[in-house]
Formats: structure tokens, C-alpha cells, sequence
């Protein structure tokens, strides 16, 4: 963290060079999150390796949710708020001076806790993100939505009714066609905030079969009030509690299995056994 | 998978990566730029759209000030090669006016309001709730040639009619603000007064109304600062008069009337004259509107 | 709804009357009951009152033209000519024009307020576009005269007059020929937008603010900027609404009496020209009202109110369909 370079835009179809072995593609270094002078989180150091699915856990009202929403910079939308501290993609600190906030966004997708396709075909719903950048040729387009949602594993499903609402689908549906609108516009982190709370069990078991693939190509991020999940899914886990100051703190990251097997702080321990055995 | 249009793509993998769309420099300035634009054509907008507001209470005040003075309130009509005289034969036409459409509506809206909140989900409630959004939206025009059809057609032009043209446009202004506050009042109020055996009618008038009373009072100074410049519904009505009435069955001069009629009379005296009654009227009109708001953050905290 | 008093038990109270009737009206529930059944059925009564009177008191003028009235282009009360075309021209044109202009900016500081206002600022500026709303009509009459006139419409319209009203000259546009004395359709419409831009503003930024935020966070979740989760997001979304917001305010254009009755100059022609007097539905009953000494004249204007009374009706109707349709959207009825 030595020197701060400005976040440039990427111009090209190149995603940007790979981060060197060992270093992760996201970083957070002591982010304490406040809404106005509420402090919701509290100096977590957090690395997010590329390629690999980093889960947040931890009881309800832990500022799980902020922590994540802070990560692509979505919490600016909420007035008032405003962090210390510094979150870096491949070294770039997300919150410096001239960074845009657009350009971030796109390179840090999200999903959302309830699905939320736009009211529109579900070809205009992925096409969404890459008509932002201007004209794009028919035929590119197409491409680019035929494999989105293939990418998303809903090719198959609504590949004879592009034109059709994407509100028209089941829940789980909608959820997989709001990654393929994260990823139409091919970010490199995929964050995601309870992607499954709201949907039946054999709607999440897809979700999370999609994210084992999505892995390979993007780091992920996963925000889960459910331990069976996190443990299923994730390569690391990051447990958090709520301080008695109501602050939100980290109090331990690993890796998945030793969370859930040897745990470190007593508290993990005590959270994950009363929930998990 | 139409992989005709990948180029470079090779491993089965590969192939189902996204490729970026590609974008360039100017674009992205492209999209900052009207980014910028549009939000500040939004606030330029806003600018643009308050400056009649500042502007007319401007001219009203510059214009009018001079003109109002204790004789124009005291006097009445005058002809202007005598002065002009004053307005109080107006201003008595208005209070008259008011206060009788008032006594009318207030009820009305009231009782109505008390049946609307207590049998939301029955024909006569859903009815009586679009009978009210039909009034509130009807041209103001219309209600008076409905009153003179009514009440003067055959017959004359009285106080007393003009009073039910601006009271039916009260009416669903008071009743859909008393509705507003009787659905804030707890359930458990009004069953806390019926189950100690007090009658629905002393339930709704000691106990439901008094907590709704803020509401009912800004209500009716909306409903009065609506009616209180209202010109086109008296036309057919009260009819306006050059002389002190205050007889219910003849007609009557109100202020909205006078500054009508003067502010399109030839004669300059007259015009400033309309400036005038225009400032006493907008006084009134921003008076209550003020209050009314007042009233109601206040009750919010 | 009447309350029952529990027969069972014994208390101190004085004895009751036995049968239910009685004793509801000896507590008044029954009065209480008829006065306020009687106050709902007035607003009720008052609505259809409304339309049952204007067509009886127009009876007249129905019998002797029907619809032709509507079509007719003259109108001569001497001769008791009466045709209602020329009024419903300038009603629709002066209407077009507030639209035209108020759309736009209502729908801009609709924006402004809902997604780029300051909290603070919010209420504030909320406030006076209520107060732009609460400026009677004859006050803004009076300034359109005085003022108004004058100082903008005069200018513009001298403006577009020189510019495309000249028949002689390459590009012209019959809507802007010449004579052009300051009253006109265009004043009228100009002062129309004013009006009605506070209906369209407020009920539009409610419909705005009633955007759930998950479809905000949608786009700005894939890279848009402000403007673009606005325009292609938030907007489509409450088309519907802002629809309804807009006939609102058409609404109350066509019924917009006292401010257009003084700047429109009030002549019976009709004509091409934005710059040229005319008459609107609402000023035609309002300004020939005091000159309408025989029943056909009266019915004629009357007729015209009932007009009038049905289009509002209409509008309205299909306004509060459209704002109701954007609170309790079926997800798939949207295409």
C-alpha cells in the first residue's frame, strides 16, 4: 500500500492483467462504515482472493450487508454515509480522489438479495449493461446475451422467449437472470448479498452449482445468513459479530474448513456449533 | 452457441466467457458528460419553474402595496372620478361567503368522513371516495353552472348560492384530509370508548374527532385558502355587486369577483386597485397554506 | 355497528330499554347513523347531480342541433347561431401548448426533488410548488395581463412571428402568422403550463419516490451512471404514473377558467394561428355568460359545460386508473 494509483478506465476487451500469485484481487484495510456519526462497521482487513468464493457469515445485524455494499462502493447511494479506511481492487484504492464511481461499479458486479430484473424482455434485462457503452452491433449483442445467460445457466430455460418479461419468470429464474446482467458487462468481482434468502431450496442448490462455475473466471463474494451455504460453497469464511458498541467487527477469516471445524475465537465456535450441529 | 462470431475463443471454457464490450474514451466522456447535463437540466428546470412564484409575489406586492391603504379597506364603491372608493363591500361579500360555505361543507365533510373511515370496504365507502376524487378534479366553471342551474336559473342571482358553489368545493377537500387523520387515529381508541358502552356518535365526536381535530382544522384552511380566490364559480352565483350586502338573497361582492372585474377594466385606478385586492388575497391564500403546514409538522414531531 | 351493552351482567347502570331499536336510539346511534349515511350520499348525489342538471339545462340547444353543435364552426348568438367547435379548438390547443411546455419541466424538478435534492431541500421546494398550485386563478390572470404578457409572451411571439409566420418567405409555419397583439392562444397556454406544473411535478415525484430502490441498485449495480439508472430504469418504470400525473394536469388545463378568460382575447374565430385571440371551452361560458339574455344562448353555454363536465370526468378517471396502476403493479402484465 505504498502508493496510490489512480483507477483508470479500462478501454479495451482485455481484463485487466492478473493479479501477482498470493495477492488478492480485493482488499480492505481497516473499512470502519458509518451513516452519519453511526459507526456499522468497525476496521475490518479483509483480502478477497481472485478465483475463489469468499463468504461473509454472522448474525443478523452484524453489518454483513454494509460490508459488502461497501466493497463496489453501492452504500454511496445511501446519504450520509462514509467510510475510513481503504478498499483496493488490484491495488487501486476504490475510494481515492478521481476514482468514478461508475467505472467501479462495473467492475465490481452485484447481485442482490431479491431478485430484481428490470420490467423488461429478459434480452433487454442482459442487454442492459453493454448498450451502456454505446452502440453495439446486433449481432455482438446477441452474442453477448446468448452466452450471459448460458454463463448463467438460464440459457436453456428462456432461450425460445428472449422477448418475454424478465418479471415473468420464478424466483430462482430472475435471480439467474440478474447474473447474467452482472456479468454481461464482464466485471472481475461478483458480489453477492443473500442471492439465495429469497428463493426455494432447488432454486438456491442452482445458484450455487452456477457460482462453482462462476468461480473459475471471477472472484466472488457472498453475504449468507445460512451456515450449511456458506460451508458448501465458499472457499474462505469470514465471521463477523456485532460489537456491544453496535459496530460491526470481523472476528475471524479463514479458511471455510477451519471455520467450521476448529474455529479459532470462541464466539465462531459458539455460532457456528449452536447453528450448525 | 453461435461461436461463428467469437474470434479468438478456443478451449469449451473460453468459449462461454463474456467478452467485454468494447468501449473507448470518448464514450465514457460521452456518458459522464450527459450525466452531468441532465442532472443539471433538472436543476435548471426547478429554477425555472419557481421563478413565476417569486416573480408574481413580486410584481403583487410592488404593485398592490401602494394602493392599499385604510380607506380602500374601509370604503366601498366609489366611482374613480370620486376616488375610486374602497373594497369593503368586498371584502364583508367574501367573509360572508366563506363563513356560510363553511358552515355547509364542514359537516358534510366531516360526517361523510366518519362514514368513509368506518365502512372503508362497502359500496357506499368505495363510492363516496371516488365521488370525492371526481368533485376535487372538477373545473371549477362547472360547479357554478351546476349552482345556477340549481339554485338561480328562473330566479336570481344570490349570496346564498354562491356559497353552495364554493362549498361544494370544500367539501372533498375537508373530507379527504379528515379521512386521512381518522385512519391515524388507533383502533384501540375507538374500541377502548366502545367497550365502556359509549355510543358510536359519542365515540366518533369526544373521542375520534378531538384526536383528528389537527387534521380538520388544516383542512378547512386548505379548503378556504382554495375557495377564498375563487372567481369563475361565483360568476354564475353571487354575481358580484358595486354595493354593501349582506342579505343571503341578493347578490354579493366577493374579492376574487372585484379583482376580476377591475383587473380588466380600461381604467389604470381600477388596475391598481386589482393589484391590491391580488395582495390581500394572495396574503390569505399563502397565510393559510403556511399555517395549514405548519400545523401539520408540527403535529408530525 | 351499534355498540351492545352485555345483557348478562348485572351493574349498577339504570335499567335498559329492551328491544335493540330502542335502546340504539335512546344512546342516538340510530340519528347519528342516518345523518352521516345522509352526508355521503350528498357528496354522492352532487357528483351525479352535477351531469343530470347540465344536461336538462342544455336541453334546448340538444334538441335543436344534437352533435352537430359539436362540429359547428359558427357562432352567433344574434342569429342564434351556436356552434362549439372553435372553443373545443382553442381548449385543445391552448391545452396542447401547456403540455408542451410543462411536461418537460415538470417532470425535470420531478426528478430533481425525487432522486437528486438534497433531504434538506425537499420539503422546502416541495412546499412551493404547492404554493405555485395554491395561487388563484385571477391572481395569475392579472399577471398574465400585466406582466406576463408583456414582458415574455410578447417578445416570444414576436419572435416566432418574424421568424416563421411569414408567408412570403422560405420556411413558414401557418401556426405563428401574423396579427400578433399579445393575447392569443399562445399566452394562454404559456400561463396554462404555469398552472399546471405543480399537479404534474407533485403527483410525478410521488410516483418517482414509489420506485422500489432494488431496481435503482440494479442499474447503478452494472455500472450506470445517475442519469442513465433515471432515464432507462426509474423512468420506464413509472411510466404509467407519470401518464396519470400528466392527464391530471391536462385535466385541469381544459377546465382552467379566470386566468385564460383574461389573456386569450376572447373572439370567436377559428383559426391556425397560435398568435392569434380565440376562445377556450371554460373562457367562452365565463366571458359571454352576463350577455346570454335567451335560453338558447344560456343552453348553448351551458351544453358546453357539459362538455366540459364529461371530459374532466373522463380524464380524471383514467388519470387515477393510471397512478393506481404503479402502487399495485402485476409484475406480469409488464412487457
Amino acid at each position: 500500500m505504498t502508493e496510490q494509483k489512480a483507477l483508470n478506465l479500462t478501454v479495451t476487451g482485455a481484463k485487466s492483467a492478473p493479479a501477482p500469485a498470493g495477492a488478492p484481487k480485493m482488499k480492505t484495510d481497516g473499512l470502519s462504515i458509518y451513516y452519519g456519526a453511526f459507526r456499522a462497521v468497525a476496521e475490518v482487513s479483509m483480502p478477497v482472493p481472485d478465483r475463489k468464493i469468499t463468504a461473509i457469515i454472522g448474525p443478523s445485524g452484524c453489518g454483513k450487508s454494509t460490508l459488502i455494499r461497501s466493497l463496489n462502493r453501492m452504500n454511496d447511494l445511501v446519504s450520509g454515509s462514509h467510510i475510513d479506511g481503504k478498499v483496493t481492487l488490484d491495488g487501486e484504492d476504490l475510494y481515492g480522489p478521481g476514482v468514478d464511481v461508475v467505472d467501479v461499479r462495473r467492475r465490481i458486479g452485484m447481485v442482490f438479495q431479491r431478485p430484481n430484473p428490470f420490467p423488461k424482455s429478459i434480452y433487454d434485462n442482459v442487454a442492459f449493461g453493454p448498450r451502456l457503452y454505446g452502440r453495439v452491433p446486433k449481432a455482438e449483442l446477441d452474442d453477448i446475451v446468448e452466452r450471459s445467460l448460458s454463463r448463467a445457466a438460464l440459457w436453456d430455460e428462456v432461450k425460445d422467449k428472449l422477448k418475454q418479461s424478465g418479471m415473468a419468470l420464478s424466483g430462482g429464474q430472475q435471480q439467474r437472470l440478474c447474473i447474467a446482467r452482472a456479468i454481461a458487462v464482464e466485471p472481475e468481482v461478483i458480489l453477492m448479498d443473500e442471492p439465495c434468502s429469497a428463493l426455494d431450496p432447488v432454486a438456491t442448490i442452482k445458484i450455487e452449482e452456477l457460482m462453482q462455475e462462476l468461480k473459475k473466471d471471477y472472484a466472488i463474494v457472498i453475504v449468507t445468513h445460512n451456515m450449511q451455504q456458506a460451508a458448501r460453497v465458499s472457499d474462505f469464511t469470514a465471521m463477523m459479530m456485532m460489537r456491544p458498541d453496535r459496530a460491526g467487527e470481523m472476528i475471524e477469516l479463514s479458511d471455510t474448513q477451519m471455520i467450521f471445524t476448529k474455529p479459532k475465537d470462541k464466539r465462531t465456535e459458539d455460532y457456528v456449533s449452536g447453528r450448525f450441529g | 452457441m453461435s461461436t461463428e462470431t467469437a474470434s479468438v475463443t478456443t478451449s469449451p471454457r473460453d468459449r462461454m466467457r463474456v467478452r467485454r464490450v468494447k468501449t473507448s474514451v470518448a464514450r465514457e466522456r460521452a456518458r459522464r458528460f450527459v450525466n452531468a447535463g441532465m442532472l443539471g437540466l433538472t436543476g435548471l428546470a426547478t429554477l425555472i419553474a419557481l421563478t413565476p412564484l417569486v416573480w408574481i409575489i413580486v410584481e403583487v406586492i410592488t404593485r398592490g402595496a401602494p394602493a392599499l391603504t385604510l380607506d380602500f379597506l374601509t370604503q366601498t364603491f366609489k366611482p374613480t372620478s370620486l376616488g375610486g372608493g374602497g373594497i369593503w363591500h368586498s371584502i364583508v361579500g367574501t367573509l360572508i361567503l366563506i363563513t356560510i360555505a363553511s358552515a355547509i361543507s364542514i359537516p358534510i365533510g366531516i360526517l361523510a368522513a366518519f362514514y368513509v373511515v368506518q365502512h372503508p370496504n362497502t359500496t357506499l365507502g368505495l363510492a363516496v371516495r371516488f365521488g370525492t376524487d371526481v368533485l376535487s378534479g372538477l373545473p371549477s366553471i362547472v360547479v357554478g353552472l351546476f349552482v345556477y342551474t340549481l339554485l338561480v336559473a328562473g330566479r336570481s342571482y344570490t349570496a346564498i348560492s354562491g356559497a353552495v358553489a364554493l362549498a361544494i368545493m370544500m367539501a372533498p377537500i375537508v373530507l379527504r384530509t379528515t379521512e386521512e387523520m381518522l385512519k391515524l387515529v388507533p383502533r384501540s381508541m375507538r374500541e377502548a370508548s366502545l367497550g365502556l358502552g359509549a355510543p358510536e356518535w359519542k365515540t366518533s365526536f369526544s373521542i375520534m374527532l378531538p384526536a383528528a381535530i389537527t387534521g380538520v382544522v388544516t383542512g378547512l384552511m386548505l379548503a378556504i385558502a382554495r375557495v377564498s380566490g375563487e372567481t369563475a364559480p361565483l360568476l354564475f352565483t353571487a354575481q358580484g355587486s358595486n354595493v354593501l350586502s349582506t342579505s343571503l338573497d341578493h347578490p354579493i361582492a366577493s374579492l376574487a369577483l372585484t379583482l376580476y372585474k377591475y383587473a380588466v377594466d380600461p381604467d389604470k385606478v381600477r388596475n391598481s386597485q386589482a393589484w391590491a385586492i391580488a395582495l390581500i388575497i394572495l396574503f390569505i391564500v399563502f397565510s393559510l397554506n403556511i399555517g395549514a403546514r405548519f400545523i401539520a409538522s408540527r403535529r408530525a414531531k | 355497528m351499534a355498540s351492545t351493552p352485555s345483557k348478562g351482567l348485572r351493574t349498577a347502570r339504570p335499567r335498559q330499554t329492551s328491544s335493540a331499536i330502542g335502546r340504539a336510539l335512546q344512546h342516538g346511534d340510530i340519528p347519528y347513523k342516518v345523518i352521516v349515511i345522509l352526508a355521503s350520499l350528498s357528496v354522492l348525489g352532487l357528483m351525479i347531480g352535477v351531469g343530470v342538471m347540465l344536461w336538462i339545462a342544455s336541453g334546448v340547444t340538444r334538441d335543436s342541433g344534437g352533435l352537430g353543435f359539436i362540429a359547428a364552426t359558427d357562432w352567433n348568438p344574434v342569429s342564434g347561431v351556436f356552434g362549439a367547435l372553435p372553443f373545443i379548438a382553442g381548449t385543445l390547443s391552448t391545452s396542447l401548448i401547456a403540455l408542451v411546455v410543462a411536461v418537460p419541466f415538470g417532470l425535470g424538478v420531478a426528478i430533481f426533488l425525487a432522486e437528486l435534492c438534497p433531504a434538506r431541500l425537499r420539503a422546502p421546494l416541495g412546499f412551493m410548488v404547492e404554493l405555485l398550485a395554491a395561487i388563484p386563478s385571477v391572481v395569475y390572470g392579472a399577471w398574465g395581463i400585466f406582466v406576463f404578457i408583456p414582458s415574455v409572451v410578447q417578445p416570444v411571439g414576436n419572435f416566432l412571428m418574424n421568424t416563421f409566420g411569414d408567408s412570403s418567405r422560405g420556411f413558414f409555419i401557418p401556426l405563428f402568422e401574423g396579427p400578433f397583439f399579445g393575447a392569443s392562444f399562445l399566452a394562454a397556454g404559456l400561463i396554462l403550463a404555469v398552472m399546471i406544473l405543480p399537479t404534474i411535478t407533485a403527483i410525478s415525484r410521488d410516483v418517482l419516490l414509489a420506485v422500489p430502490r432494488a431496481q435503482r441498485e440494479g442499474a447503478y449495480g452494472i455500472g450506470s451512471t445517475q442519469w442513465e439508472t433515471i432515464w432507462q430504469v426509474v423512468l420506464p418504470y413509472a411510466l404509467s404514473g407519470i401518464l396519470g400525473a400528466v392527464i391530471l394536469g391536462l385535466g385541469r388545463a381544459l377546465g382552467e377558467t379566470m386566468a385564460v378568460t383574461m389573456v386569450i382575447g376572447n373572439v370567436s374565430q377559428l383559426s391556425t394561428s397560435l398568435l392569434s385571440p380565440g376562445y377556450t371551452m371554460a373562457s367562452v361560458i365565463a366571458n359571454e355568460w352576463g350577455e346570454s339574455r335567451t335560453p338558447a344562448y344560456s343552453s348553448a353555454l351551458i351544453e358546453i359545460g357539459l362538455l366540459l363536465f364529461v371530459m374532466s370526468l373522463f380524464l380524471n378517471l383514467l388519470a387515477r386508473l393510471l397512478v393506481w396502476s404503479v402502487s399495485r403493479r402485476n409484475p406480469d402484465q409488464r412487457a
